[in-house]
Formats: structure tokens, C-alpha cells, sequence
């Protein structure tokens, strides 16, 4: 086996694996104290999600902003950046679809969707270029300032829905029809699986789920192939050996914030588009900082990501199945103590790759 | 005029009392060489310790109405203070245990510390009060006697956890620069390596400011509670990130961070007060005002601080 195998099997195959089981085990202690069979919470929460065609689609629905929100945090952790603000940028970004929708109520399909698919981005971008141009400029650290873009776009967003809320609700209008996202079961039924498409049509899963594989793998182009990809690399892994090298920090951070952005802005078109077809105040729900621990456990790749945002979103729906039998919070330890044990063992398990094998 | 005045400095006192808790701490933490972004959590986990306190304490002594004798209440927000604090220290100790024991970015452990603080609390919260959104309401902390007579300044210097407060800031900054400890502390933040071949064991003098920390913040959190009579879920609201904007900003000097905490709080005062009136700026966006505030003093001055050297940097 050679060392770069080695290396992956041990970083990002074995330490993810074992952090979920760590996890896993150490939610079920917390399960046995809230007087419940672990083994059974466990069995359902699992059992439920992933035992129909129902359940798989709602766990791809919960998955596909993960898998966004989890892509643009990785992006940034490459160029050396933790965006800890892809919650607020899927809040701008859901709000902007929304607002792109409803402002041309008799614009065709073929204008209408992109436009909200690009409006999404663009609010997402626009809300993280605060913190990659507060950061190249002024040097303020991208952790504080995403942290407080979170505050202030959630004010944002409750005052411009101060304006456009339907009266006693916290949602708006509902989007006209040429802005919706197609639902899953009608592609499933369209391209002739109309016996799958009968078992996701309950489900809330759409096409961002496409949008969400498309920009994996356009991410994954983008940091191996391109220049300005690789460069973003470098400086992530060294800035002072990219300056050396003729790479501009400044700009890899703002590439990174502006990608970042735009992907975590997409995040919030599977429920605005694709899912509710309006938006809805506190719609993202946690699913920014979700994405922390998706990246994290992804290893930063798209790849990685994907696989994770599913694991994400199979808890994510299983957590509410199993809500009768323990609070649905337990998926929120899950999380946390996921992100704790990977970072915690993965030393260790980077410092078992460099040892020569016997 | 005179009493929109008062009841402004009574507002900032008492609102920068959790910011100025989690901020001292905050500066413990970070002069040793370890990033705390969990303030956030470990105000939450405070907040949570104190109703978990209180309640048991009341349950025990089987309070269940809203009125008790002094020395009952007294014992009952004793036992709240020491479930925030027992919280406290278990949270930092996590902190600490992954952060230095098994070498993680201290950033990233921070945020998972505050994911983890915002669902145990919640997960916690149905177990033992049976709803996932707020306690049961437990007694708050006694008036300090003497000054819960005065007219609205009363509202803050009648609360003994805003003397505390000060405490911190002045106990916090003749700890750091006038004693053994905080003179170790400091050392292993800039140079461990020098600190370690001058005999300081580095990573449990790291693991004792971490603690510290923990410590100071959870009491941030028990206001917080004690002043709502009660815990709810997420309670602490973005205030340890506050917390950590003052930090930087007061260049991680304990006098200095109390001040900034001070200015965030007056901001915060500011917005409750201008709420209502024809003020030509959004409600909803006032709200923000110290998130504004401090990103604004960020910009502008964050060129002039320098963190401690050895900030977020692992020892071997």
C-alpha cells in the first residue's frame, strides 16, 4: 500500500468512521439517562429514515442544504478561512430567491428560476464579501466578523419582512410557479421511475438536490484544475509560501468568501424554491452551522461532503421521528460531539499515517 | 431626562454584566494561548447550571411557591451559583481536554463546544423541566440590601452579580499582571517554549485559564438566568461572541475589555430606549446596534492589537 493510500484510509476513511461511532456511542449514554434503549431510539431513528422511499426522500430534502452550506464552509477552510457565517448568507440568500420571485410574477420559467437561483447567490456572496473584504483590508478575523454577519443579517432580514411578510405570519406570498424548483418525484416519474417517484411524492426533496451535486463537482473542478483554485489551496495551506510564491492572499480570501458565499446562498433555494415556494422567517434553521460539522467530517472535500450532508440529513429527519422517545435535540449533541471526536483523534490518526508501516 | 439618563447607565450596567463575565474570561483563556470562542456556550451552559441549581435547591427544601425567607433564598440561588459554575467547569474542561490534550484547532473546538452547549441544554431542558423551550421560573438572586430602595440606579447596584462583575474586571487584571499565576499564564501565551525551559508545566497552567475562564463566563450565564427567573433555550443570543469582539478590542486587558463590554452594553441600552420613538432608523435594525457597533470598532482599530504570540498554537 503506498503512503497516500495509507494516509486517506487512515484521515479520511477510519477517523471520520470512528468519530461517528465515538459519537454514536457517546449519544447513547445520553439516551440510557434520559431512560430510553439506545439500541432502540437508534434502530428507529435509522430504521425510519432510510427504510422507504418516503424517508430517503425526506433525508436527500434535509441533506441537500447541508451538503451547500457544508461545500461553502469547506471551500473557505481550504483557503485557510472558517466561515462560521453560512447561516446568515443562507438566510440573505433565501430571502433574494424569494424577492427575485416575487417581483416578476409574470416572467416565464426560463427567466424566472435562474434568476432566483442567481439572485440566491448573489445575496449569499454579497453578505460573506463582508468578511473576506473585512479581512484582506483590515485584517479583522473572519470568525468574528461571519459570527456577527449571522446578527445583522437576521435583522435585515425581519426588517425587510416587516415589509413583505403576509399579515400574522413570519413567511411571504407564495413564489408564482415559473420560480419553483421541480420536485423529485415529478423528475423521478418524467424519466419514467414512476414507481420510485410514488414513494418520494410525499417528500419535500427536489431538484437542489441537483444543484447541490453539480456544485460539488464543480467545486471539486474548480480546486484541482484551475489556477485560481490551486492558488486558493496554497494560500490555505500556507500563506507566507504563497506570498513567496506570487499568490495573493487578499485575493484567494475574497475568491474564497465570494464562493462561499454564493454557495451557502444556494443552500436556502431547496426550501424557498423547491420545497415551500416561499420564504419563511428562521427558515434555515441551524443548517449554517450544520454545515461546520459536514465540512469537517467531509474532510473539506466535495466529495466527503456529499457522503456527510447525507449522514447529516439522515439525523437530521431521524432526530424528528424519534422526537416522541427522546428530544430531537440529541441530534444536535450528535453533531457537536462528531466535530469534537474527528478533530480530537484526527491528530492522531495523521501522526499513524506518518509512521512507517513495519 | 434626567431619569431616561439614569435608567440608561442602570441598562448598561446590568447588560454588560454578562458581557464583562464571559470577557474577563475570555481574556484568561486567550493570554494563555488558547482561542475561546465557547464564551457563547458557556454562558448558555451557565444559564443552564443555575436553573438546574435553583430548582433542585427549591425541590429539596421544598419550595414550590414564589416566596421565601432570606436564608432560603440565599441558599437556593448558592446552589444555583454552584451549578452554573459546576457547568461551567465541565464545559471548559472539555475545552481544554480536546484542545490540549488531543492538540484540535482551538477555533473549531470552540464552535463545537457552543453546538454541543446548545443542544445538551435543550436536550437536558425536556428531562428535567419537560419542555424543549424554557424552565419552570426559579428565584433569581437576592438585592443587595440597602440599594434595592434606590430609585432606578437600584435596578443594577442592587444586583450583587454587577458588583461581581466589576470584581472581575480589577480581580482579572492584578491576577494576569500582579501575580505568580497570571505571570505564568502570560508566558506560556507568548513563548511556551521559554515558559517550558524556565519549569512551567505548559499545558496545565494552559488548562487552569481555560477553567478559569469557564468559570467567570458560567457566571455570566447565571445573571443571565437569574435575571429572567428562568433558562430558555439559546438564551445567550450571540452575547459571549460580543464578549469576544471586546476581547480583541480591549486588547485582551481585563480593564480594558470591561470598558468595551461597557460601550457594547450602552449600545445595547441605547436600542431598548430608542425602540418606540420615531428614531429615523428601523427597529429592526437598531436591534443589532452592538453587532454593528463592534464590527465597526473592529474595522477600524483591530490593526493595533496584538493577540499573545502564542495564541491558538499548539505546544509539543
Amino acid at each position: 500500500m503506498s503512503a497516500r493510500t495509507r494516509a486517506f484510509l487512515l484521515e479520511s476513511i477510519a477517523a471520520p468512521l470512528a468519530s461517528v461511532a465515538f459519537a454514536l456511542v457517546a449519544g447513547g449514554v445520553l439516551i440510557l439517562i434520559a431512560g430510553k434503549n439506545p439500541l432502540s431510539v437508534y434502530a428507529l431513528l435509522f430504521g425510519e429514515t432510510l427504510g422507504s422511499a418516503y424517508g430517503i426522500g425526506q433525508m436527500l430534502a434535509k441533506a441537500t442544504p447541508l451538503a451547500l452550506t457544508g461545500l461553502s464552509v469547506a471551500v473557505c477552510f481550504r483557503a485557510g478561512l472558517f466561515n462560521v457565517g453560512a447561516e446568515g448568507q443562507m438566510t440573505i440568500g433565501g430571502l433574494c430567491a424569494a424577492m427575485a420571485g416575487l417581483a416578476f410574477p409574470h416572467a416565464p420559467a426560463w427567466v424566472l428560476l435562474p434568476l432566483g437561483l442567481a439572485a440566491a447567490a448573489a445575496g449569499g456572496a454579497a453578505t460573506a464579501s463582508l468578511a473576506g473584504w473585512l479581512k484582506s483590508t483590515r485584517g479583522v478575523h473572519e470568525v468574528i466578523t461571519t459570527l456577527m454577519t449571522n446578527f445583522i443579517a437576521a435583522a435585515i432580514a425581519g426588517e425587510l419582512m416587516g415589509r413583505l411578510a403576509v399579515a400574522a405570519t413570519v413567511r411571504t406570498e407564495t413564489l408564482p410557479e415559473a420560480a419553483w424548483l421541480p420536485r423529485l418525484a415529478d423528475l423521478l416519474a418524467g424519466v419514467g421511475l414512476s414507481g420510485l417517484a410514488a414513494g418520494v411524492r410525499a417528500s419535500p426533496a427536489n431538484a437542489a438536490l441537483f444543484l447541490a451535486i453539480a456544485s460539488a463537482v464543480g467545486i471539486a473542478f474548480f480546486l484541482q484544475r484551475t489556477r485560481a483554485g490551486f492558488e486558493l489551496r496554497v494560500a490555505g495551506a500556507s500563506p507566507a509560501a504563497a506570498a513567496t510564491a506570487g499568490v495573493e492572499v487578499a485575493r484567494t480570501t475574497r475568491l474564497a468568501f465570494l464562493i462561499g458565499g454564493a454557495l451557502a446562498g444556494l443552500a436556502g433555494t431547496s426550501y424557498v424554491l423547491g420545497h415551500k415556494h416561499h420564504y419563511e422567517t428562521g427558515f434555515a434553521a441551524g443548517a449554517g452551522f450544520v454545515g461546520i460539522a459536514v465540512a469537517l467530517l467531509g474532510r473539506n472535500h466535495p466529495g466527503g461532503v456529499l457522503l456527510a450532508a447525507l449522514l447529516f440529513g439522515t439525523l437530521a429527519h431521524g432526530g424528528l421521528v424519534v422526537n416522541a422517545e427522546v428530544s430531537s435535540e440529541i441530534v444536535t449533541v450528535l453533531q457537536a460531539l462528531v466535530i469534537l471526536f474527528l478533530i480530537g483523534s484526527l491528530p492522531a490518526f495523521q501522526a499513524l499515517a506518518r509512521r512507517r508501516p513495519a | 431626562m434626567i431619569g431616561a439618563l439614569l435608567l440608561l447607565v442602570a441598562q448598561t450596567l446590568r447588560i454588560s454584566t454578562p458581557l464583562a463575565l464571559a470577557g474577563c474570561g475570555g481574556a484568561l483563556s486567550e493570554r494563555s494561548g488558547v482561542v475561546n470562542i465557547a464564551l457563547e456556550g458557556l454562558l448558555l451552559a451557565g444559564a443552564f447550571g443555575y436553573v438546574v441549581g435553583a430548582h433542585a435547591a427549591a425541590q429539596a427544601m421544598g419550595i414550590g411557591g414564589q416566596e421565601a425567607s432570606l436564608g432560603v433564598h440565599l441558599a437556593i440561588a448558592g446552589a444555583g451559583i454552584a451549578g452554573a459554575l459546576v457547568a461551567g467547569a465541565l464545559l471548559s474542561g472539555l475545552h481544554a481536554l480536546v484542545t490540549l490534550r488531543f492538540r484540535a484547532d482551538h477555533v473549531v473546538t470552540g464552535v463545537a463546544i457552543n453546538l454541543l452547549a446548545a443542544g445538551l441544554t435543550k436536550f437536558l431542558l425536556k428531562l428535567v423541566f419537560g419542555s424543549s423551550s424554557n424552565s419552570g421560573w426559579v428565584f433569581g438572586l437576592p438585592r443587595v440590601p440597602g440599594l434595592r430602595g434606590m430609585p432606578t440606579i437600584g435596578s443594577a447596584f442592587g444586583d450583587p452579580l454587577v458588583w461581581v462583575a466589576i470584581a472581575a474586571a480589577v480581580l482579572t487584571h492584578v491576577a494576569l499582571f500582579r501575580s505568580v499565576w497570571g505571570l505564568r499564564v502570560r508566558a506560556v501565551g507568548e513563548h511556551p517554549a521559554a515558559a517550558e525551559a524556565a519549569g512551567i508545566a505548559v499545558r496545565p497552567l494552559r488548562a487552569s485559564a481555560v477553567i478559569a475562564s469557564g468559570l467567570l463566563a458560567a457566571l455570566g450565564g447565571a445573571w443571565l438566568a437569574a435575571d429572567q427567573h428562568q433558562f430558555t433555550e439559546g438564551m445567550s443570543a450571540g452575547r459571549g461572541y460580543l464578549a469576544l469582539a471586546a476581547v480583541i478590542f480591549g486588547k485582551w486587558r481585563p480593564v480594558a475589555i470591561g470598558v468595551a463590554c461597557l460601550l457594547f452594553a450602552f449600545a445595547d441600552g441605547l436600542q431598548i430606549q430608542l425602540q418606540g420613538t420615531d428614531f429615523p432608523v428601523p427597529q429592526g435594525l437598531l436591534q443589532v446596534l452592538p453587532h454593528v457597533l463592534a464590527l465597526a470598532l473592529l474595522a477600524g482599530f483591530v490593526g493595533k492589537a496584538t493577540p499573545p504570540a502564542a495564541l491558538g498554537k499548539h505546544h509539543p
